[in-house]
């Protein structure tokens, strides 16, 4: 569509513009100040320069929950794309049970995070969960509360159970835009069925794919509650991601400095991947 | 019906529902019985856990908290993300550009990045421990949420409506309301239906901001979990009830969940 | 090639269908010969692209059979049917490359390589499609992608008929032009039969050899553009072709005599009733009305002077009727008259025309 140019525009956005930046700037700025200042109490502070950003990343502890935080991301990803495509893939584009198995789908991601983890906690626990006993029935020893590759196969298990949907009801709804015309003329054509998903599913399906990947990215980059409740990040740190190991340092130990430089970084991370999505957003919608 | 296509879906859906069905199982049960024996379907059916939380002031709070400031949070963004949203899809003005992605940012916010500030920001403003709040914290996210999603499905109503409207003498508030709202009101609901979803579901910011008189059930739900030690049965039936709100909400936008996600911007 | 016949054929999308209304093609029966253009043409809803789709594979039609040669083929499914159909939007596999698009049909039915080449070279050139063989698909025009969808209906030499479901409808207007004397100049070139639904007239009356003309659901007439116009057989035909369409006039009949608001008309149907007055019409193109002080006086309501000719619409008591007159004709200004010519007037009984 053809747009005005018309400054009075700003007059519509400037209530979303101030409630958002009282939540957005104001706490940023707090973040910059600690940051770059050390206290120790009694609200006087000191100037530090770049000694927190310094020790944050060089520290061993926040290159272990990176590491940690990029193969959660990692894993997750090749799971939950993959799964939630073929599940999308195998839906009807209608019928009856069409909205029925949506709603199915769509109610993991309705549920409280906490919830989920504590669901899950129970659910995986070894001697009163039902997965536990399962587990433990077929003769595998399952306790995640004590092994860390049980923890960490619960927490993937556990966030494939909570997003897959999402990746599902994206490509389901890119799968429902493609017109009958690219499948009668397949047909016509003469094309198997993996032709038909190799060079006329997948295409079609780029852009929603994009966005999924990079949502569960950037989503699982940031993840905190579930894996809190479901391990508390334990056992030790095993499963202590980047959102965890913050929130300890800043609300647990109430290291102001050190909790700060890290937020920086980390919201330096992500906002490069941000820039990155809505790069290739605004490049498609071009086209 | 081609059983093989049903085969995934079918699998995929009863895996979904697992551990649903055994915090269900679970609200049924005492704690007793929970911790001595294992059994698919309670063996002692009980409506003790869920009777207390109806009749418990500290718990049924908690919901009611919860529901508060998610309604209350919905109401705020999607009244300042309408005219916002109208204006990125109708105008171009100075650093529009950059607006929209400085709003898209937020969106993608670490929440745990934002914990330890909002907490002084909103102590320092004497909000802390109140609804709106909470509410307002989650602005944070949910306004560029809903300024994306209006932003896109008011982009798909043309401009000449607008025009005309003018040329008819309607008044820029009146046209808005009387005649440009009901055409996106699709867009409306799937919008109402995020923002919902994301204040519902988030907890760390809400417990962050809550004491006692707003306390979200989330956190009364971990209060549980560590002081009286394990109460798992109402624990079960608290985490069931909360599933009970989200269910209502897929339920009545159904058909346009599908037409939400092809925005594509969630 | 191939013989195509249609015998009784209904559909209805229903999966019970009960009333007339509930079937999307009434009752066809229908034979095809052998390397000619058809044009199926007719308003939107009127069943064509359901005709198409029984024909081509893609649908079954819930009554009656299809026949290619002789040879039943209501249940053989689109592949065997060796057919080629394009769409209404350009179809084409946006990764793979103009030259791997048109050889794709022929790659999926296991042709060597060798001759795969040959023949999209060939296919190419007769589409002038050459020098984009090596650019990726997605990157041509509207144009060059419908271009690209009627390739890979020629590229297979086994194709009996290739269809079009309104192939013009997303081409710019100035390239509509260019691309459907193309799409003449290959029947010609090739032979094959060619079987184009359209609503647009003109698009019908230029490329087919056999017009069907369709009207909810049943064929209401089939014949040359020429046939189409100076004898329609049912008055959605005359109203339908021309432009303007036929006037079509209540009239009733008293003693064999054909009266038309009080006025006695001569027509040249011949099998006339003697009394009547339901649904009893009488048509006639405005290029055939003229004035005539013999005639019944009309008054003009207004003239459009279009530069080759003028239109006039005048009124008789409350009927309208259009007239077409010469550019330079004089229109009288005067108690105007006007009258039809007797041998292009035809009396239509329940829309169906009276010989």
């Amino acid at each position: 569509m053809s747009k005005t140019t018309n400054q009075k525009a700003w007059i519509l956005v400037v209530p979303v513009v101030v409630l958002v930046a009282f939540n957005a700037l104001i706490p940023l700025m707090t973040v910059v100040n600690y940051s770059v200042q050390e206290t120790f109490g009694n609200n006087v502070f000191f100037w530090e320069g770049v000694k927190w950003f310094e020790e944050v990343l060089n520290s061993s502890r926040f290159h272990a929950s990176f590491m940690r935080q990029l193969a959660f991301t990692g894993t997750i990803l090749l799971i939950e794309i993959p799964l939630g495509i073929a599940v999308a893939l195998s839906m009807p584009k209608k019928g009856p049970w069409v909205s029925v198995c949506l709603v199915l789908m769509a109610l993991p991601l309705l549920i409280p995070w906490n919830v989920v983890g504590a669901m899950w906690n129970i659910f995986a626990l070894p001697d009163i969960g039902l997965l536990g006993r399962m587990i433990n029935g077929l003769g595998i020893n399952y306790n995640f509360t004590q092994q860390p590759a049980a923890a960490w196969a619960t927490t993937i298990l556990m966030d494939v159970w909570h997003w897959t949907s999402l990746v599902v009801l994206l490509s389901y709804a890119g799968l429902c835009a493609i017109p009958d015309a690219y499948y009668q003329a397949a047909k016509i054509d003469g094309a198997s069925a993996w032709a038909v998903f190799w060079r006329i599913q997948l295409p079609k399906m780029k852009r929603v794919l994009t966005i999924a990947i990079l949502l569960r990215f950037m989503d699982s980059f940031m993840i905190y509650t579930e894996p809190f409740v479901l391990t508390g990040g334990g056992p030790g740190n095993t499963t202590t991601f980047l959102s965890i190991d913050l929130v300890k340092i800043a609300l647990g130990q109430f290291d102001l400095g050190p909790a700060a430089a890290m937020s920086l970084i980390y919201f330096f991370i992500v906002l490069l991947m941000c820039w990155v999505f809505y790069t290739l957003m605004m490049r498609d919608e071009e086209q | 019906m081609n059983i093989k296509k049903w085969l995934l879906p079918t699998i995929y859906i009863l895996f979904l529902m697992l551990p649903i069905y055994w915090l269900l199982n679970m609200s049924f049960k005492t704690t007793n019985e929970i911790l001595g024996t294992f059994s698919l379907y309670p063996q002692n059916f009980t409506l003790a856990n869920y009777e207390k939380i109806f009749t418990d002031p500290t718990w049924y709070n908690g919901y009611l908290n919860s529901i508060t400031y998610v309604v209350m949070n919905t109401i705020i963004s999607l009244s300042v993300a309408l005219p916002a949203a109208y204006a990125f899809s109708r105008y171009r003005f100075l650093g529009d550009k950059h607006l929209f992605f400085w709003l898209l940012t937020n969106r993608m916010a670490p929440p745990a990045v934002f914990a330890l500030p909002f907490f002084q920001l909103y102590s320092a403003v004497e909000l802390f421990d109140t609804h709106i709040a909470v509410a307002l914290a989650h602005c944070l996210f949910n306004i560029p949420l809903a300024v994306w999603i209006l932003e896109g499905f008011m982009s798909g109503v043309p401009k000449e409506l607008d025009e005309t409207a003018f040329l008819d003498g309607y008044s820029f508030p009146r046209f808005f309301i009387r005649i440009f709202i009901p055409t996106i009101v699709a867009g409306i609901g799937v919008a109402a239906f995020f923002t919902f979803m994301y204040s519902w579901v988030e907890l760390l910011l809400a417990k962050t901001l809550t004491s006692v008189a707003a306390k979200p059930i989330a956190a009364t739900m971990t209060r549980t979990a560590s002081t009286a030690g394990y109460e798992l049965g109402l624990l079960a039936a608290a985490g069931t009830l909360t599933i009970v709100p989200g269910a209502f909400v897929i339920y009545f936008v159904r058909n346009y969940i599908a037409k939400g996600f092809a925005m594509g911007r969630v | 090639m191939a013989k195509i016949t249609l015998e009784n054929i209904r559909h209805s999308y229903l999966p019970e269908p009960k009333k007339k209304e509930d079937y999307a093609l009434q009752q066809i029966d229908a034979e095809w010969s052998d390397g000619s253009a058809y044009a199926l043409l007719g308003p939107s809803g009127c069943g064509k692209t359901t005709l198409l789709n029984i024909i081509s594979g893609l649908l079954t039609p819930s009554e009656g059979r299809v026949l290619f040669d002789e040879s039943d083929v209501t249940d053989t499914p689109t592949t065997e049917r060796q057919i080629a159909q394009v769409f209404q939007f350009p179809v084409v596999y946006d990764t793979m490359t103009v030259f791997d698009n048109l050889a794709f049909p022929l790659r999926n039915r296991g042709i060597a390589e060798g001759k795969v080449k040959t023949r999209v070279n060939e296919v190419a050139k007769m589409l002038d499609l050459e020098n984009s063989l090596n650019k990726r698909a997605a990157g041509l025009t509207a144009d060059g992608k419908q271009k690209i969808s009627l390739g890979r209906g020629l590229v297979r030499e086994d194709v009996n008929v290739i269809m079009f479901d309104e192939p013009l409808t997303v081409i710019d207007p100035h390239l509509k032009w260019l691309l459907r004397s193309k799409l003449k100049e290959l029947h010609q070139q090739l032979g094959r039969t060619m079987i184009y639904v359209t609503h647009d007239q003109t698009e019908a009356l230029t490329f087919a050899d056999h017009v069907v003309v369709m009207y909810e659901g049943t064929v209401v007439q089939v014949g040359t553009p020429i046939e189409l116009f100076e004898h329609p057989a049912h008055t959605f035909v005359g109203h339908f072709i021309g432009s303007p369409g036929m006037n079509i006039l209540p009239c009733e009949m008293s003693d064999g005599v054909v009266h038309f608001a009080g006025n006695q008309v001569r027509t040249a149907s011949t099998n006339l009733p003697s009394n009547g007055s339901d649904n009893i019409e009488v048509g006639i193109r405005p290029e055939f009305v003229e004035f005539d002080d013999e005639g019944f006086p009309v008054e003009i309501i207004k003239v459009d002077d279009l530069g080759r000719h003028q239109i006039v619409l005048a009124r008789h008591d409350s009927n309208m009727i259009k007239m077409i007159v010469a550019e330079d004709a004089q229109i009288p200004s005067e108690n105007p008259c006007i009258s039809f010519s007797p041998a292009q007037t035809r009396l239509y009984k329940d829309s169906w025309v009276i010989d």
